[in-house]
This record gives C-alpha cells, sequence and structure tokens, in this order.
C-alpha cells in the first residue's frame, strides 16, 4: 500500500503540464477533501458511541479526528503555498475554502484541549463524540457564513484561475486523490491498532496488579 | 428492585468495583460497610444513575423520580433558602401539595425556624438535615443514602432514625454506613467490602 | 412538552434569584462593555469606517457574553449541586434550556447599556443591527450555555470555555456584521434564524450526553 502511494506522488508532477501552481492543487484539494472525510467519520463514530455504545467508537472517533488535524493543518499549508503563488500573498481571506478550514481547524484543536483536560473515562467519550457532531454541523453552517461574508468583506472579488480539470488532469486528480484517501486509512488503522495495544497493555498490567 | 450482575467501575487504571453481584428486592433493606476508598460511595452513585458501569449489568427497576438519594454533598444552593432549594426541588419532582409537604419535612428535621436563611449560614449539622428534606420530598420508593448519619449530631441522629423507621415499611433501602450497628434491626442483608 | 415549559421556567428563575442574590455577574458585565467600548475608541485610529465600529460592536457583546457564561455554571459546579439537577426526573435538556435563557436575559440588560453607549460614542444603532443583535443573542445564549457545561467537567475550565466557543461564534459574528453593515441586511437575520434552530436543536438533542456517563 505504501509502495502504490509512493509512485502516485512520482507520477503525478509528470502529468501536470502547466504551472507549478497547479501540481499544488493536486495535492491540496484532495488534502482537503480528506481532511473533511476524517472529520465526516470522526463524527460517525461519535454519533455509533452515543447511540449504540459500542466499546471502540470513542477511540476510532479520537484517531479519525486527530488525523482529520493533522490533515488541515497540511491543507492549511498548502492553500497558503498556492496563495503565494497565485497572488503572492501568503494568506487570503477571499478563498472560502481556506477560511472554512481555518475555523475548522480552530473548532478541531480546541476538541484536543477538551480531550486532555478532562479525566480518562465515559464522560470525557461522552463530551468528546457531542464536540465531534458540533464540528461536522458547523462546517456547512460555516461555510455558508463565509459565502456571505465575502459580500461584506471583499467587494473586490479575486479571479481565481483555477484549474479547468479535463482528461488527463482530472484522472491524476482523483488518483491522488485516492493516495490521500489511502493514507489517511493506512495511519488510521496503524495508530488505532498502537492505541488499541496501549490499553490491551494497561489492562493486563492491572489485571497482575 | 436493584440487580447487579459482574458490575464493575473503573476510574482511569483504578479499578474501584471488581465483578459485584447482588440483588436488592422491592421492601429490603441493605447496608454496605467498608473502609473509606473502598466503593461504597461508588456503588451508590451507580444506582443512583449518576455513574455508568464500566462492564457488566446494573438494572435499577425504578425512574429517577421515585429514587431519593444522599450523597457527600447536599447537594443545595448556598446562596438560596432552605425554602427556596426544596421549592426548586419540589417542582421539578412534580411534588403534590408542595408547600404543606415542604413545611411537614421542615418541622421534622426541626429545620423550620432557619427556613429563610441562607442556606451558607447553616451549620454542618443542619445541612445533612436539609439534604435528607431534599431527598425524602418526593416520597421516594428506592432510598439511596450515602453515609446518611454523617455530620448529625444526636438529636440529627434520631430524627433521622425515627424517620427510616416510619418509611421503611413503604420504601425499599441502600445505605452505605460507617455504623452498621445503629442499621441493625432494620436491615435485611449486608455487604461488606474490603 | 408544558412540563419542560415548566422546569425551564423554574430552572431560569433560579439563576435569575441566585443573580440577585450574589449581584456580582450582571454589574460586571455591564462595566466591562462599557470600559471595552471605550478600550475600542482608543483602538481604533479616526479615520476608520463605520464599519470596523460596527465590528468592535460585535467583538465587545462577545467578549461580554464569555465574561457571563464563565460564571454560568459556578453555582451547579459547587458542592456538586448539578448532580442534584441531574437526578431530578426533568428532561436534562431543561438544565441547559433554563440556564441559556438566564444568560440571555443577563446579556439584554447588559447590551441595554452597551448600544445606547455605543451609539453615543460611534454611531446610531439601526433596526436592522438590533434585529441581527436579538438574533444573534439567541445563538450565543444557547450555544454559550451549552459549552459552559461541558467545560465544566474538565479541569481548566476558564480557559476551555473561550476555546471551545469561539470557533461555533464565528458563523454568528458574521450574520451580525452582515446585518449591521450590509445594504440588504435580510439575508444576514435570516442565516442568523438558521443558526438559532440548527444549533438549539442539536444543543437539546445532545444535552443529556453532557451531563450523564
Amino acid at each position: 500500500m505504501a509502495a502504490s502511494i509512493v509512485l502516485v506522488f512520482f507520477v503525478v508532477p509528470n502529468d501536470a503540464d502547466q504551472g507549478f501552481s497547479q501540481r499544488i492543487f493536486y495535492f491540496h484539494v484532495p488534502i482537503a477533501l480528506t481532511a473533511y472525510v476524517c472529520f465526516g467519520w470522526g463524527a460517525w463514530k461519535a454519533l455509533l458511541h452515543l447511540w449504540k455504545r459500542p466499546p471502540g467508537a470513542d477511540l476510532e472517533s479520537y484517531v479519525s479526528i486527530h488525523h482529520g488535524v493533522i490533515f488541515g493543518a497540511l491543507t492549511l499549508l498548502t492553500g497558503s503555498i498556492w496563495a503565494k503563488i497565485s497572488w503572492g500573498h501568503w494568506w487570503v481571506w477571499s478563498e472560502n475554502q481556506l477560511v472554512l478550514f481555518l475555523v475548522l481547524f480552530l473548532f478541531y484543536c480546541a476538541y484536543f484541549m477538551l480531550r486532555f483536560s478532562v479525566e480518562d473515562g465515559p464522560a470525557r467519550a461522552n463530551l468528546c463524540a457531542v464536540y465531534a457532531l458540533f464540528g461536522v454541523v458547523l462546517i456547512p453552517v460555516s461555510f455558508l457564513a463565509i459565502r456571505l461574508a465575502a459580500h461584506i468583506i471583499h467587494p473586490v472579488v479575486f479571479t481565481r484561475h483555477g484549474p479547468r480539470v479535463h482528461g488527463t488532469m482530472l484522472l491524476t486528480f482523483f488518483v491522488c486523490w485516492a493516495a490521500m484517501l489511502a493514507l489517511f486509512a493506512t495511519l488510521y488503522h496503524v495508530e488505532l491498532a498502537g492505541k488499541r495495544l496501549d490499553s490491551r497493555l494497561r489492562e493486563l498490567r492491572e489485571l497482575l496488579a | 428492585m436493584i440487580t447487579a450482575r459482574a458490575l464493575t467501575k473503573r476510574y482511569g487504571t483504578k479499578r474501584v468495583l471488581r465483578g459485584l453481584d447482588f440483588e436488592l428486592e422491592p421492601g429490603g433493606f441493605l447496608v454496605v460497610t467498608g473502609p473509606n476508598g473502598s466503593g461504597k460511595t461508588t456503588l451508590l452513585r451507580l444506582c443512583a444513575g449518576l455513574a455508568a458501569p464500566t462492564s457488566g449489568t446494573l438494572d435499577v427497576s425504578v425512574d429517577r423520580g421515585r429514587l431519593g438519594f444522599v450523597g457527600h454533598e447536599p447537594l443545595v444552593y448556598r446562596e438560596l433558602t432552605a425554602l427556596e432549594n426544596l421549592d426548586l426541588y419540589g417542582r421539578l419532582y412534580r411534588v403534590p401539595e408542595r408547600r404543606e409537604r415542604i413545611g411537614m419535612l421542615l418541622e421534622r428535621f426541626r429545620l423550620w425556624d432557619a427556613r429563610s436563611e441562607r442556606v451558607a449560614t447553616l451549620s454542618r449539622g443542619m445541612l445533612q438535615r436539609l439534604a435528607l428534606c431534599r431527598a425524602f420530598l418526593h416520597e421516594p420508593d428506592l432510598y439511596v443514602l450515602d453515609e446518611p448519619f454523617s455530620g448529625l449530631d444526636d438529636a440529627g441522629a434520631e430524627l433521622l432514625d425515627r424517620e427510616l423507621a416510619e418509611r421503611r415499611a413503604n420504601g425499599t433501602f441502600l445505605v452505605a454506613t460507617h455504623d452498621p450497628a445503629r442499621l441493625e434491626r432494620l436491615a435485611t442483608a449486608r455487604i461488606a467490602f474490603a | 412538552m408544558t412540563r419542560f415549559a415548566a422546569d425551564v421556567v423554574t430552572l431560569a428563575r433560579k439563576d435569575l434569584r441566585l443573580e440577585l442574590r450574589a449581584r456580582d455577574t450582571l454589574p460586571a458585565m455591564l462595566l466591562f462593555v462599557v470600559a471595552t467600548l471605550v478600550v475600542f475608541h482608543f483602538a481604533i485610529p479616526n479615520s476608520s469606517s463605520r464599519l470596523a465600529a460596527n465590528g468592535l460592536l460585535w467583538v465587545a457583546i462577545l467578549f461580554t457574553a464569555l465574561l457571563g457564561l464563565g460564571r454560568a455554571f459556578v453555582p451547579e459546579r459547587e458542592h456538586g449541586v448539578l448532580d442534584g439537577l441531574v437526578l431530578a426526573p426533568c428532561d436534562r435538556s431543561a438544565i441547559w434550556l433554563g440556564k441559556g435563557l438566564a444568560a440571555l436575559a443577563f446579556l439584554a440588560l447588559a447590551e441595554a447599556v452597551a448600544l445606547p453607549a455605543f451609539a453615543l460614542f460611534f454611531w446610531g444603532v439601526g433596526g436592522a443591527t438590533l434585529a441581527g443583535v436579538a438574533l444573534a443573542d439567541v445563538g450565543i445564549c444557547l450555544v454559550g450555555s451549552f459549552v459552559a457545561a461541558m467545560s465544566v467537567a474538565s479541569r481548566a475550565r476558564e480557559l476551555l470555555l473561550p476555546l471551545l466557543f469561539l470557533p461555533l461564534a464565528v458563523p454568528i459574528v458574521i450574520g451580525g456584521v452582515g446585518a449591521s453593515v450590509a445594504s440588504g441586511p435580510g439575508r444576514y437575520l435570516a442565516f442568523l434564524g438558521l443558526y438559532d434552530v440548527v444549533f438549539a436543536i442539536l444543543c437539546w438533542a445532545s444535552f443529556e450526553y453532557v451531563v450523564t456517563e
């Protein structure tokens, strides 16, 4: 799996045909979309935790959101690079996607603050699950808000020279996205396995005590 | 009324209850004893619904409105008066003839004269008596009492003895205490925590 | 349904009564909001726009609300009184809504001073702004009291409340500022209404899990 991801990363720049900025796009948007998937998956696990209470759901939700924040940070980073290349500034408020991500990034960082300031136990699991659900509701609401904000804050509209994806570019885009999702899935399972091992060890240590 | 099977409760890495099995039938009086930190309070909080088991099953067949709980904290607002606190709980528990019931309980627990004073000014013993009023206000079917005699002077303890004896016939009791001898006459079962 | 309403009213009245006794939160909020507006006067340069001043009004409101919300669950936190409310047979969401309504009352009182002060120091306030403030207040207090209850459980309470709350408040600020400033405030007012409804439903449905295990 890891090998195929690496292969894809090397294939992509070869396909891109006009301008370095386009290549960032191949990373930036799939990373952003994967981050959304992470948050969505985390919220789904959170809902399951509150609803059916399977014992692993809280941990799965946490790991998913953890990766969402990592991908989110990468989105902001690649987005910033893109902005610098396209418009010469490291940050542009008119780029709705980016602003939305900033708000969500702050929200999910607060999720970590919440998680680390409450004692481990069912109370913490409940609080984090509820907060994860708030996050996923915040995504569309913020998106709407930021679009509305564009009217009052940015009377000047930047014309975006967005990539017109067609043909091989489209294929490359999807391959890249699949690669990002595969990366998330791999990291997710690896971290989850690690954390489960941790808690198993703790349980065994306790039984022996 | 309460059935527990393999009841386990863990706080972080500390296991407080390990695979507890017991049953409390309607009309029963279960006394729980044991040193501090042995899990008595945890057990009672689980039975009251303030905490959830880590594993195992706990079945409490009364709903919240028919359960009276006394914990380590009196659960009353310091800045309100005794009367206001009981009125609040009376409304939340939908107690019929609220005013009369409150008045009667305050009388029986010798708090009538202090009814309009802020709870912050009450003594430890009076605070405990108010906590008992709060728990008894709605005439519960199941009483879950965590060291109900703590903080009471001799007079207060006698008041509580009298109340328990009167309510014994119509209620089921789960009581944690440091002084099991006091409840010896009433108890139908005992659990000792190590 | 009426039982729920009755419980909410009982709890809200309790909070108002507690504030009447203690008399600490509301005066602090009033003083804070006026002091903030004075600071803003010195913080923004003379030639800055009306838009900037309006935005600062919203910042003042938001942080004044945070001040009040930080104190919201203090009586319940002391001596574990929250357990007493959770034990009661009422719907747990009534705890959230009662607290939210009380917070709304305090915020509205603070604004009754803040808005005239703003009009005095900066520019007058129009009808659209007032409608925006009203709708935004609902959102701030409902979401704010929910998040305040969440931060009760943590070790870092006072720190956690603003961190959890501010990202959720961004859409409110956008809606509010839009209503004050834009030529067509209807869209922003409708958005604020939408925010209020969506988050009110979410809060109502999930508060149970915040206070129980």
